[in-house]
């Protein structure tokens, strides 16, 4: 077990590293000086001589490769020369937001989605997994800021239920908190359910034909204990590997969601740095949410123990 | 793993004997396929004949039509200056643009760039995938420089080189299929390791033919069905994507009529004139919709099993 553990943590740095380069390279690759593409269109002239000694600009494209790797493993991912801060303050303080809307999202996408996927499943072909199915291709294809503005449309302008927009802190208190949170995590969970409903229900039908199952009813088990024990859990891995996958979908959602919703998250600094041209945050937010990406994937990973005891690592 | 290749390749093999003769029947009776072509096809009629479609141009504006309700009459000035009388079916915007016109204009653009992007990815992914598959020094470094592309969020690649490069019509197609092009390496390579042990390809192999031969002439053809597929969902998320980016305002210019662009226009006045966001809204999804009916029934029709493959 700490072997494979060992293992696994080692295989996910060559990934690490090669996502590490490539966000480096984005940037000294293009046309211009670097030092004047980092700083942004607002930098002075001070600005981008200081970059330029600080990141050894006058180096070779390894050797400045070097010294970025450097800081980056010290913790320092450059600073924002539009927003005059550095980069991983900055993150900090959008922090919240953004975990608080993709935690309240998967929570949402899960309960919905695992259940509608086996109860479909249980009653293949009925208008239930008819519907199902419709509803996952819609999913797939309605844009999630048109989605979006008819929420708001719909619940907040119309029905005056919800708050059109914005967001308040936890420690404003609960309901506020989610009372701005909830449209915006409905409506970003939505591809994320097409997408785990449709892997259960295809999963949770496998394992519908196996003899275990048979076996299971031929005993007399209840309908719930067959569908929930026997045949949900044999059919927990690729679910979990669905939603460790499914994180770049929401990753992306979180950049629209937040923009729409007016959420101060990692979304919405990401969209303002890429207006702002500010390279060094765009950098910083792009590395983040690839190493959440890869962090989650490997703990999904690890989880196939947990729901499947005949893996051994 | 080697074990269940091997069993992919039998069932496949014997599965296309069966097939062949009907493949093409089969995707015509498909009821998914049926639609989704039927409405691209008029989708594609709308953007070649958007300009006798009773359409102005685009760009065209007036400020005394400002903010019209759909059905509104108003007036709009050519570019030669001149005042003409204009219904405008989906209402005008803040400028006193005809939305109708916009909407319509900006199916030419979607419908480019998810063809596009569909063909520039397939064509990266085609070349890398059979480098990696066929060329085993490459294999290793390669993969894992596709598996570094995929670990990033891929419209985070596209807002990134946008932002880098400043929108157009090229770079946003090139930024929305780099993040695409791992995907199709992948199924190609996985394509190819597993047409490389039918017998077929040992005779070549033994008759001494060429490996670029081999790979054109042996390789490549069994490799279209699957390709299809995937390019069409990769067309799909592509008019999406283009959608995104130009709605967050990182995507084609402003004064080019896009569905984003007319979307991320309404944004400011969406409490009053909801329909600015929603007319363009209604096209984006009948059209990604309908391009991934398409795709699924394609691949039902096409291979079954691809379903788990990709």
């Amino acid at each position: 077990m700490f072997s494979f553990l060992a293992r696994r943590l080692l295989s996910t740095l060559p990934v690490l590293l090669i996502v590490s380069v490539l966000v480096f390279l984005l940037l000294r690759l293009t046309p211009g000086d670097p030092a004047a593409v980092l700083a942004g269109d607002t930098a002075s002239t001070d600005q981008i001589a200081q970059i330029r000694t600080h990141l050894g600009l006058d180096r070779s494209i390894p050797a400045q490769f070097a010294i970025w790797f450097g800081h980056l493993l010290g913790g320092d991912l450059g600073e924002s020369f539009y927003y005059k801060a550095k980069v991983t303050t900055l993150i900090a303080q959008r922090l919240e937001p953004t975990l608080s809307l993709a935690l309240i999202t998967i929570t949402i996408a899960v309960l919905v989605a695992v259940p509608l996927g086996v109860l479909a499943a249980w009653r293949f072909g009925g208008w239930l997994d008819r519907c199902l199915m419709g509803f996952s291709v819609l999913g797939f294809s309605v844009p999630i800021f048109v989605l979006a503005y008819l929420m708001i449309w719909l619940v907040s302008i119309k029905l005056g239920w919800l708050p059109v927009q914005g967001y308040r802190r936890l420690a404003d208190g609960l309901v506020p908190y989610l009372s701005h949170l909830v449209l915006p995590a409905l409506t970003l969970s939505v591809v994320y359910i097409a997408l785990i409903a449709r892997v259960t229900r295809a999963s949770v039908l496998e394992t519908l034909g196996e003899d275990y199952i048979r076996t299971a009813r031929a005993k007399g088990l209840p309908e719930r204990t067959v569908l929930l024990r026997h045949a949900l859990a044999n059919a927990a891995v690729p679910i979990a590997t669905v939603i460790g996958i499914g994180i770049a979908l929401l990753i992306g959602g979180v950049v629209v969601t937040e923009s729409v919703f007016a959420i101060p998250g990692l979304g919405r600094l990401t969209v303002d740095a890429v207006l702002a041209r500010d390279f060094p945050t765009i950098q910083g937010v792009i590395l983040l949410f690839s190493f959440i990406y890869v962090a989650v994937n490997l703990l999904v990973d690890l989880s196939y123990v947990f729901f499947d005891p005949r893996i051994r690592y | 793993m080697a074990n269940s290749t091997e069993f992919d390749s039998l069932s496949t093999e014997s599965a296309t004997v069966v097939a062949q003769p009907s493949a093409l029947a089969r995707v015509r009776a498909n009821v998914s396929v049926r639609i989704g072509s039927s409405v691209l096809l008029a989708l594609v009629l709308v953007a070649l004949l958007a300009p006798w479609l009773g359409t102005v141009d685009p760009t065209l504006f007036d400020p005394a039509s400002r903010d019209l309700l759909p059905g509104g009459q108003g007036e709009i000035t050519t570019l030669e200056g001149d005042s003409i009388k204009h219904t405008f079916l989906m209402g005008s915007d803040g400028y006193g643009r005809d939305i109708y016109s916009r909407v319509v204009y900006g199916t030419r653009v979607s419908l480019i760039v998810g063809v596009c992007t569909a063909l520039v990815a397939l064509a990266f992914g085609i070349a890398l995938g059979l480098c990696a598959g066929t060329l085993r020094r490459l294999d290793g470094p390669l993969m894992r420089v596709m598996d570094g592309v995929m670990a990033i969020p891929a419209i985070l690649i596209a807002i990134a080189l946008v932002a880098i490069w400043r929108g157009s019509l090229p770079t946003v197609v090139i930024a929305i299929a780099i993040p695409e092009i791992p995907r199709v390496t992948r199924l190609v390579r996985s394509l190819v390791l597993t047409i490389r042990e039918e017998p077929y390809v040992e005779a070549a192999i033994s008759l001494g033919t060429p490996t670029w031969k081999i790979m054109l002439r042996h390789i490549l053809p069994n490799t279209v069905a699957p390709l299809v597929v995937q390019g069409t969902f990769i067309c799909a998320s592509g008019i999406l994507v283009e959608a995104i980016l130009s709605f967050l305002g990182v995507g084609l210019p402003p004064d080019i009529a896009t569905w984003g662009n007319v979307m991320a226009e309404g944004r400011a006045q969406f409490n009053e004139f909801p329909h600015n966001i929603f007319f363009p809204g209604i096209f984006l999804a009948v059209t990604v919709l309908a391009v991934n009916m398409l795709g699924d029934g394609l691949r039902d029709s096409l291979d079954p099993k691809m379903a788990k493959r990709v």
